[in-house]
């Protein structure tokens, strides 16, 4: 299949196959660019106007998708195959009830009466675990959460009783917390509905968790196919090795490491395999022919003619943690002391009035302390108020109450002065897209900070290229635009934007989240680096404990605007747990499918931080939960052990008689 | 090349219409066959054919040179006045936008005041305080263009500010000017183009009705509401001396609405 585009055709998709049986999950991984959506959207046969198939066709229960006449395959598109897009907002309609939107898909396919379909839709939404069908039915969808919404785009897919499900990234959008609950559907659906479901997602470790068999596309073409266990133990193809080398091991039983060089541009594809440019196993052969599908097992094929190769070369040896504990205390850069953010909404006469919705609580009196060269990772889901303590650190906000202090790390003098604070204290954002002004070159984007200091024009020139040698850039980059960029070489030009000025403390604000896995790993190098180099110190903001694990000295866990959990990596990872960092941890999957189901689920979404719970906070979810006292007092952090604080009212005693979850303790 | 100009029509369109009206007016001493000034009582009010391709006015002057000497005037006062608009007009919207909370909503009430005035009807206040006269004319219009300008870019620049560069800049110590002159501005770029290509054709249409009115310019200048008023009283006559430069300034006008739209619909990528 090709897109003609005006620099010409490209072939997004190339010799794909395979099947699914009724009741089985295929799960097709690959990074963006794979062709991974395309293909869902090709089975549908709903593609844009400049795409063609050239070849090839799409059985569906005995007819070919792509030869039917329209009428016959607006019978089957929605009805008999249906697809679970990665935003629920966007596939919902915000103006209907629940209950109407998926009778209204009902009616339209004539499978219910009017009455009938009222009821159906309850069986539907139950069908999805969805807690009170009846008050759901009646909510509109903006009144529901993330993980609610998405239930019920599953549930209106399911309203047809589809032969074929494809879910495109369902669950990317969501907490870890709510991802594990939505694995946890659609790996029952598989029995209850008998479906086949397509599942597509970048993330190996959700693959891991729902499919029964796994393909992984690499720049249009499948490089590989097997069963799940097969694939997950046994990678045959170097790309999914990589793909598997390149996410970090939240046991810590091995190393990680990038996929060395880039994506391939689909216009000008090499001859031989597409991934020879960047396979570690190449040979000469490999560039000069495609190699064909090797069967490796059964049922399990690859692309590769060094298949064998592969699978005898041996794992990776164990993890060296890029933060080994530090062996002593140092004095802290920042003191965070009873710091307290909330969000008023505009508009005095409304407050005078007592009309005004109450304030986002943020962040609520927290107190911690970020020692000269640590790594300090602040952990939590969406909406727990890390990215707000980021920006509070940077003085990018005031906050309501409480106070930041940052010093020098040499004199321990506390930074006044304006100029020297920015110049000491620098912050990477989430998302170099938006991070990086997409008018400006990367030489005018790495030199405006230098200017701000004061730096002359030629001290300037030559710091520039000092700073993309020290992020890997080649400096042919410097006359480039942002989006002449990959998503990770972005990043590195905004890390060097960040470390042009030799700060002592940087906030990593999620730096990682949006990048391919095969890039994030070489991020983490180069931060690593970065930080040795400079004695920097690091608050690294993440919601994945993984990575968290690997490089981070301590961690400190936030839940809806507090601090709940505070310790070194070790302690964090290993009882006594506050009850929600016990939930996140056993939430995280990993790319093992024999390491499914969550032991601890946590029931409902994150209450509104405007009206948070009395308490302790995290009340409202905790599968432990005392009784009334933790409704009505709020839990101080007490002393676990040496450095180790949590903010819970059962007694330590008992939590430190909790068995470890999962992960292995070094 | 060719293909993508000729996927957008109103683009290649406009362009063209553009260049060639560009070209005669900048031209228009070495194209024109008479001089502007150059009057010949006993060919007045002729038809067009034989000494005069277009005929001629009341007074025996051409009128194809007429029309494209008065080009030279729509095409200044349209311009400039777009540009005086725009000096005005985008450092109020980047401002207002940027600086958010009671100064927007300050600034936006006055500016919403400004807008509730017909134009034409602002720029005949500011000609009447000022005094008629060609300069007069061009502030006037330009200062009328103004607030609708600084609506436009303080609602782009409500879109630009929650970016992260904006928050990154402020991170590494921007002074506010730097950050709305430095990085939101280059972004609103193709906003600004669109609206100011559309409003360039406007700008001549008030021009040529100032000077219907008579508070433009004034004659002799060859200018082409000029030329309509003074056609108008001998329409029974001729009527040649009134199309010429009407034509002239619908077609102009033509020109820069299909580049407007030509240019939004390539600039925001829906072509």
């Amino acid at each position: 299949m090709s897109f003609e585009t005006s620099r010409g055709d490209v072939h997004a998709l190339r010799d794909v196959s395979f099947d699914i049986a009724a009741g089985e999950v295929f799960g097709v991984a690959g990074e963006s660019g794979s062709g991974k959506s395309t293909l869902a959207y090709a089975i549908m046969r709903d593609l844009a106007p400049n795409a063609r198939v050239l070849g090839g066709s799409i059985h569906f229960a005995g007819e070919d998708v792509l030869r039917l006449a329209p009428d016959a395959l607006r019978s089957i598109r929605g009805r008999r195959i249906a697809m679970v897009y990665q935003d629920p907002k966007s596939a919902l309609n915000p103006s209907m009830r629940v209950g109407q939107q998926i009778a209204e898909v009902l009616e339209i396919h004539a499978l219910a009466s009017r009455a009938g379909a009222a009821a159906r839709a309850l069986e539907l939404l139950a069908l999805v675990n969805i807690p009170d069908p009846l008050a759901v039915a009646h909510a509109y969808p903006h009144q529901l959460s993330g993980g609610m919404q998405q239930r019920l785009v599953i549930a209106m897919a399911l309203a047809g009783e589809p032969g074929l499900l494809i879910m495109d990234e369902p669950t990317t959008g969501l907490d870890v917390t709510t991802q594990a609950r939505i694995l946890e559907l659609v790996a029952g659906l598989r029995h209850d509905v008998g479906a086949a479901i397509l599942y597509i997602s970048h993330d190996l470790a959700v693959i891991a968790q729902v499919s029964d068999r796994v393909g992984i596309l690499y720049a249009g073409e499948l490089v590989e196919a097997a069963p799940a266990t097969q694939l997950f133990r046994r990678p045959a193809h170097p790309y999914t090795r990589g793909l598997l080398d390149a996410l970090p091991d939240i046991d810590l039983t091995r190393a990680f490491r990038p996929i060395r060089g880039r994506f391939p541009d689909l216009m000008g594809l090499p001859d031989g395999c597409v991934f020879a440019p960047r396979c570690d196993f190449v040979e000469d052969a490999c560039a000069r022919a495609q190699p064909a599908m090797a069967t490796v097992g059964p049922a399990h094929v690859a692309r590769c003619r060094r298949w064998e190769t592969v699978i005898a070369t041996p794992p990776m040896p164990q993890a060296r943690r890029s933060a080994p504990p530090l062996l002593e205390v140092t004095p802290p850069v920042a003191r965070v002391d009873n710091l307290t953010k909330h969000y008023e909404e505009p508009g005095v006469l409304m407050r005078w009035l007592g009309l005004a919705r109450p304030p986002v609580h943020a962040i609520d009196d927290v107190t911690f302390a970020v020692h000269g060269g640590e790594v300090l990772a602040l952990v939590g889901e969406s909406g727990c108020g890390k990215t707000t303590l980021g920006r509070l650190l940077l003085r990018l906000l005031p906050p309501t109450s409480g106070t930041v202090s940052i010093r020098r790390r040499q004199s321990g003098a506390e930074i006044a002065d304006d100029a020297e604070f920015r110049r000491v204290v620098r912050i990477v954002f989430q998302n170099p897209d938006s991070s990086l002004n997409p008018t400006k070159r990367v030489a005018a984007i790495l030199e405006r900070p230098l200017a701000i200091q004061g730096v002359s024009r030629p001290a300037r020139r030559a710091r520039v290229r000092e700073l993309l040698e020290a992020v890997r850039l080649d400096v042919g980059y410097l006359h480039r635009l942002p989006r002449a960029l990959s998503g990770g070489e972005r990043q590195r030009v905004a890390i060097a934007r960040a470390f042009a000025t030799g700060p002592e403390l940087v906030v990593l604000d999620e730096p990682l989240s949006a990048l391919d896995v095969s890039s994030q790993a070489s991020v983490v190098d180069l931060l690593t680096e970065l930080r040795h180099r400079l004695d920097a110190t690091y608050v690294f903001i993440s919601h994945d404990l993984s990575l968290v694990r690997h490089l981070a000295h301590r961690i400190g866990v936030m839940y809806l605007g507090r601090l709940v959990e505070v310790g070194t990596v070790d302690e964090v990872f290993r009882p006594p747990y506050h009850p929600y960092t016990r939930a996140l941890l056993s939430s995280i999957p990993v790319p093992d499918p024999s390491a499914r189901a969550a032991t601890v689920r946590l029931e409902g979404a994150v209450p509104s931080a405007r009206l948070p719970p009395s308490g302790c906070r995290f009340h409202t979810r905790c599968p432990s939960k005392l009784g009334r006292i933790c409704e009505e007092v709020e839990p101080p952090l007490q002393r676990a052990d040496g450095t180790h604080w949590l903010a819970c009212h059962i007694p330590l005693e008992d939590l430190r008689r909790e068995r470890p979850v999962r992960v292995r303790v070094s | 090349m060719t293909a993508r100009v000729l996927a957008n029509p109103p683009l290649a369109i406009g362009t063209l219409i553009l260049g060639c009206v560009l070209a005669l007016t900048l031209l228009a001493p070495l194209v024109a066959p008479y001089g502007v000034a150059e009057q010949s009582i006993p060919d007045r009010l002729q038809r067009p054919g034989g000494k005069h391709l277009l005929g001629t006015d009341q007074y025996g002057r051409d009128l194809l040179t007429r029309t494209l000497f008065g080009g030279r005037t729509a095409l200044l006062l349209g311009l400039g006045a777009v540009a005086l608009g725009l000096l005005f007009g985008v450092p109020i919207g980047l401002a207002s936008g940027y600086a958010g909370g009671r100064t927007d909503e300050v600034i936006m009430r006055v500016v919403d005041a400004l807008l509730s005035f017909p134009a034409l009807l602002m720029a005949l206040m500011i000609i009447t305080a000022l005094g008629v006269s060609t300069l007069h004319a061009l502030l006037a219009i330009g200062v009328a263009n103004a607030p609708g300008i600084a609506r436009i870019v303080r609602s782009q620049t409500l879109a630009v500010k929650h970016e992260e560069f904006v928050l990154a800049a402020r991170a590494q110590g921007e002074s506010h000017a730097y950050i709305m002159f430095g990085e939101i501005l280059p972004n609103l770029l193709a906003p600004i183009v669109i609206e100011a290509s559309i409003r360039v054709g406007f700008a001549i249409l008030a021009s040529a009705s100032l000077s219907f009115l008579g508070l433009g310019v004034q004659p002799p200048t060859a200018d082409w509401g000029l030329m309509i008023r003074e056609a108008r009283q001998y329409i029974f006559l001729s009527s040649w001396p009134l199309l010429c430069p009407g034509l002239a300034l619908a077609l102009t006008i033509v020109g820069f609405n299909l580049l407007g739209d030509g240019a939004r619909d390539r600039l925001t990528g829906r072509v």
